[in-house]
């Protein structure tokens, strides 16, 4: 939830390199615009960690720290919406086949929780496969005023 | 910051005091090298002090996992102490809250141990 004053919509793109720190680099960036846009503390935790888990997911999965692949990043919000895109250059994967996480025989998984942390901290998740190759997510949290 | 782990002992009890981030990379392989090698150090009895944790991804939940069912393989047992508001709620969603024994002081969990 956010706070009843005016924000001005911000647009903010960068293209990043596969490696850990271009997923602090999306966090902060991402952290910074959501606090702009109003967000209580509670809510920027829960973005912070669904972008941090869908640069992961591009970086370490998608592009395999490939230093030649890049990942598309971008975070907007206007007045009702905070979106943020994550686009990598990976070879995308079957979205069919992500596990249940909470199901009793992938409960001591060691991984595999990634998209569902993200889909229950976010309003929105999709996920698309590109024309181009890669898999793009976007990420939907609503700026609704208490 | 990143994570930083220091370990101390209280009588039989193997304390990790955790502080910083559990993060993929750095923060997440720091805590499995140490939980190996304590498990290598046939330590049975080891308790997680995670009050000082400020931030825990996908990636650190897999290492407690992994922590866990290292040790209960090898005959000992891993409790956890002082979960803040943050690390609670993700065990709580990711239903792992009940897995783990769970406590808040360090002297009751030192005394579950025996």
């Amino acid at each position: 939830m956010r706070d009843n004053k005016q924000h001005a919509a911000e647009t903010v793109e960068r293209f990043l390199d596969s490696t850990l720190e271009s997923v602090d680099s999306a966090e902060e960036i991402a952290l910074g615009v959501a606090q702009r846009a109003g967000f209580d503390e509670d809510d920027l935790m829960k973005i912070g960690m669904a972008v941090r888990e869908s640069m992961v997911n591009a970086v370490v999965h998608g592009n395999r720290y490939n230093a030649h692949k890049k990942v598309r990043f971008s975070v907007a919000h206007n007045s009702q919406r905070y979106t943020v895109c994550i686009a990598d250059e990976g070879e995308g994967f079957d979205f069919a086949t992500i596990p249940d996480p909470l199901s009793p025989e992938n409960l001591m998984r060691t991984s595999g929780r990634g998209i569902f942390l993200i889909r229950s901290f976010m309003d929105e998740f999709q996920m698309r496969h590109l024309e181009l190759g890669g898999t793009e997510v976007t990420l939907v949290k609503y700026l609704v005023s208490k | 910051m990143s994570v930083k782990l220091s370990t101390r002992q209280v009588g039989d009890v193997s304390v990790v005091d955790v502080a910083g981030r559990i993060t993929l990379g750095e923060g997440s392989s720091a805590m499995r090298d140490t939980l190996r090698e304590m498990v290598g150090k046939n330590q049975k009895k080891i308790l997680l002090n995670l009050g000082e944790v400020s931030y825990i991804d996908s990636s650190g939940i897999g290492e407690l996992v992994s922590g866990f069912t290292t040790v209960t393989n090898s005959g000992g047992q891993l409790k956890l102490l002082n979960l803040n508001k943050r690390v609670k709620d993700l065990l709580q969603i990711t239903k792992l809250y009940t897995v783990f024994d769970v406590h808040e002081d360090e002297a009751g969990a030192i005394r579950s141990f025996s």
